[in-house]
């Protein structure tokens, strides 16, 4: 915990270039702050949770923790991955909560500047924009920066009809 | 260590010592007091008032300072603790608390509140019974006093005493503070340097303070250490051969503290501040280790036993540590109901003088340990009881009388353990439950049908109904709007129970049962699918497979099972949760019957039972959120984690969603 308390220090705006674990959805890549990357691990059997939305994939143990898994992609609106041992969860720690993304795997960790991130454009991705905070260009294609706080801001089981 | 830190702690040290010198204050209305009462209430307030000095809340200072004034006078005998003189310092007490907390919150108390107070103590302070201070001790102190010399102190400190933060050199200054001091150092007790304990206190002063002043001056500069010194005060001049004899006495001076601080030593350590934190950390490590366990035990199964002999002993005995281990730990975590109980007496006084009653309140077994968590939610619930027992319980000194009561009521507050549970008793002798109102009211409010006829413990039950307003008897002491019923949610989600019982015109006598401690749980595993669930054990009262012919559907009810005559709602734990794979048909499965104090009993549901496990509680609310009819979660032997089932809460859910129960819910795949 004492590590990660430090983290509004030393975060992106402070330094001139931050660091993305960057994860892939298919094709898509995706950029995620290196500094809220706490572990990586294989994908495992969740429990499911009554009254979830579909993309929570259900808890998991982690040495005493209970965490929740997001199914990224289908958070992202693109359907539910179908899991198999090759998949990757991305075990993530914000100030407030610990939750694992499940992606298909992780390829690279990169080091960008903070004017290289461009903004998400209102239109043309099909992800809701809230959940991206920026676009970084990259040869061949481009990498799309999470937004891990509102990504984390799950919805109180009580106020969400069960699906 | 910051300055918030020292604050905190400061606060969380007078919470503390007001707690005991409320414990004093009771002891000595009770006629419990002994010689060391009056002494221990000094030092609460004392060392209450010298904090505060250091933060400079200035209004307490002054509000403690009058007060211990008062004490000093009483402790020595030169006025006499009359009741009137023991209200008087509780109500002070109560200022001080309020002073402390609205400093604790960084608010200001309304100027002038504690003005009257002060008045009125420093009144009796000066009253006429304080001739006798300077009448009565002064015979014995004059000669001394007068002789005009000084005094010679000599201070031997127990080994024990840096350990306890005194600083003798602090004292030495204080007292030339009084006058010229001259300091001879005695050395008898130091030992050679190899078996020097730095920490231990060795040298011991002879100090002659050349100046006319009250012993008592001198007296309250060692205030703090005089139960950790051997502390002589004589007039100057009188004490030669004394002086001669003192180092012919160190020898078995320095053998008599080895026997003394021992045992002061022991008392002191008994006690450790301890962060909650830590604590929980250890608690969850121990809870990791017997989940470790259980998935040794799962191997240990799986191997054949001559290829691996002795590992089922070890097995054996690494699970009867490991509960001991676990017991250890949870113990720490609790804590004596004291702390919640203590502040029922003020409560009490307050209200009983706001009601126009006379009410004493008599509480036992507070040294009942209850884990630290509940102890914290009890407030809440107990205040609300209480309140109720004055304010409806309890009737006024007249209507007692006419009666045939003795005028004052008595409320009596218990607490004790029984099995694994606590259970907390508040009873009155008041009026007692109203039954025909009760009912009456139950009736108009559509909590009952009309022609309902219930028995007397059914009638009482309503009180606990939501909805159940006492709205003809709201009045500025109870009715805010909290019913009874709240208090059995809290008790409830604390894991706890709660039942009334009362007789008309004799009282009645509120009974809360809670777990020892939130942290483990009894738990009945049963099977849904590819789903395990944890029922707690303590609400289940029964399970059966249902026969065919038992089980009946009811128009916009669902199902219910009847049994013995009953019939019972059955709740399918794959439709609430949307578990594939589930048996379907209730003959097939197991119903496990449990109780909740809402909603009755309730059939759910399962595939089969499992087994039953300890289990330890983890929230499921720090990194998701709360799911209703799930209590928290728990990790299972293999590793995977199993949801704990919040009964009382599932029968709610499905009982709002009653009209789409049938409606299979979109997600459930059915085959």
């Amino acid at each position: 915990m004492s590590v990660l308390a430090t983290r509004p220090d030393s975060g992106p705006s402070a330094t001139a270039e931050a660091q993305y674990v960057t994860c892939t959805l298919g094709d898509a890549e995706y950029g995620i702050d290196i500094l809220s990357v706490r572990e990586i691990k294989g994908w495992s059997e969740t429990t499911a949770l009554p009254h979830a939305p579909d993309w929570v994939r259900g808890v998991i143990n982690l040495r005493g923790t209970i965490v929740p898994i997001l199914d990224l992609r289908a958070r992202f609106g693109l359907g539910l991955t179908a899991t198999t041992a090759m998949h990757v969860v991305v075990i993530i720690q914000t100030a407030t909560r610990m939750a694992g993304l499940l992606v298909d795997g992780v390829s690279d960790i990169i080091a960008v500047a903070a004017e290289e991130v461009r903004a998400v454009p209102e239109i043309g991705t099909s992800v809701p924009e809230r959940l991206l905070a920026g676009l970084i260009p990259r040869e061949g294609g481009m990498v799309s920066l999470v937004s891990l706080d509102n990504l984390l801001n799950l919805p109180d089981a009580e106020t969400t009809p069960a699906q | 260590m910051s300055f918030d830190h020292l604050r905190a702690t400061y606060f969380e040290e007078s919470a503390e010592l007001l707690e005991s010198a409320y414990a004093q204050l009771s002891a000595l209305a009770e006629d419990r007091a002994d010689g060391d009462t009056m002494h221990a209430l000094f030092r609460a307030i004392h060392s209450i008032k010298g904090g505060g000095g250091a933060f400079g809340f200035t209004r307490l200072v002054g509000l403690a300072h009058v007060m211990e004034t008062l004490l000093d006078h009483l402790r020595d005998g030169s006025l006499a603790s009359t009741p009137d003189r023991m209200a008087l310092l509780l109500k002070a007490t109560d200022a001080l608390a309020d002073l402390l907390g609205a400093e604790q919150r960084d608010e200001a108390m309304p100027e002038g509140f504690e003005k009257g107070l002060i008045a009125a103590l420093a009144a009796v302070v000066e009253s006429p019974g304080r001739a006798m201070k300077t009448g009565l001790p002064a015979t014995a102190l004059t000669p001394a006093a007068t002789d005009g010399a000084g005094w010679r102190i000599i201070f031997r400190p127990h080994a024990a005493l840096f350990r306890h933060a005194n600083e003798p050199l602090l004292l030495i200054r204080a007292l030339r503070a009084l006058g010229p001091v001259s300091v001879s150092v005695d050395l008898g007790r130091l030992p050679g340097l190899e078996v020097l304990e730095p920490e231990d206190a060795c040298l011991a002063w002879t100090l002659d303070l050349a100046a006319p002043v009250p012993r008592a001056e001198v007296e309250e500069i060692f205030e703090f250490v005089v139960d950790e010194c051997d502390l002589t005060i004589e007039p100057l001049g009188r004490t030669v051969t004394e002086a001669v004899d003192a180092p012919s006495d160190a020898p078995p001076m320095a053998a008599a503290p080895t026997a003394v601080p021992r045992t002061e030593q022991a008392a002191a350590v008994q006690s450790v501040r301890v962060d909650v934190a830590k604590v929980d950390r250890l608690v969850n490590l121990v809870g990791e280790l017997v989940i470790n366990q259980a998935m040794l035990v799962q191997i240990g199964n799986a191997v054949p036993p001559e290829a691996c002999p002795g590992l089922v002993a070890g097995l054996e005995t690494l699970s009867q540590h490991l509960r001991e281990l676990q017991e250890g730990v949870m113990a720490i975590r609790t804590q004596p109901v004291k702390s919640v109980f203590s502040r029922m007496p003020r409560l009490v006084r307050e209200l009983s003088a706001q009601l126009g009653k006379d009410v004493r309140l008599v509480v036992t077994g507070e040294a009942t340990e209850i884990d630290k968590t509940v102890v914290e939610q009890l407030a809440d619930p107990l205040t609300h009881l209480l309140r109720n027992a004055l304010d409806h319980g309890v009737e006024t000194p007249e209507v007692r009388e006419a009666a045939g009561k003795p005028r004052q009521g008595t409320v009596h507050l218990s607490a004790e353990q029984r099995g694994g549970r606590i259970l907390i008793e508040l009873s009155d002798d008041g009026r007692g439950i109203d039954r025909a109102r009760v009912l009456a009211r139950a009736k108009e409010r559509g909590i009952v049908a009309p022609d309902a006829v219930l028995t007397d413990n059914e009638v009482d039950e309503l009180i606990f109904m939501p909805g159940f307003s006492t709205a003809a008897v709201v009045s500025a002491v109870s009715g805010r709007g909290v019913g009874m019923d709240v208090v059995r949610r809290n008790i409830q989600s604390l894991g706890g129970r709660i039942a009334v019982e009362s007789r008309f015109g004799q009282g009645s006598r509120f009974v809360l049962s809670l777990p020892l401690t939130l942290a483990v749980l009894d738990g009945l595993v049963v099977s849904v699918g590819r789903e395990a669930y944890i029922l707690p054990i303590a609400s289940i009262v029964e399970s059966l497979r249902p026969r065919p012919q038992d089980i009946h559907d009811v128009v916009g009810r669902g199902q219910v099972l009847s049994i013995r005559g009953a019939y019972i709602p059955l709740l399918a734990l794959h439709r609430a949760f949307g578990v594939a794979d589930a048996v379907l048909d209730p003959s097939r499965g197991i119903v496990v019957i449990a109780e909740t104090d809402h909603a009755g009993r309730v059939g759910l549901l399962v595939d089969d039972l499992v087994g039953q496990h300890q289990v330890v509680v983890k929230s499921m609310e720090g990194n998701y959120g709360r799911i209703p009819g799930i209590g928290g979660a728990t990790i299972l032997g293999n590793g995977r984690v199993a949801l704990i089932l919040d009964v009382a809460g599932l029968a709610e859910t499905t009982d709002r969603g009653a009209a789409t129960r049938h409606a299979p819910p979109a997600a459930a795949v059915l085959h």
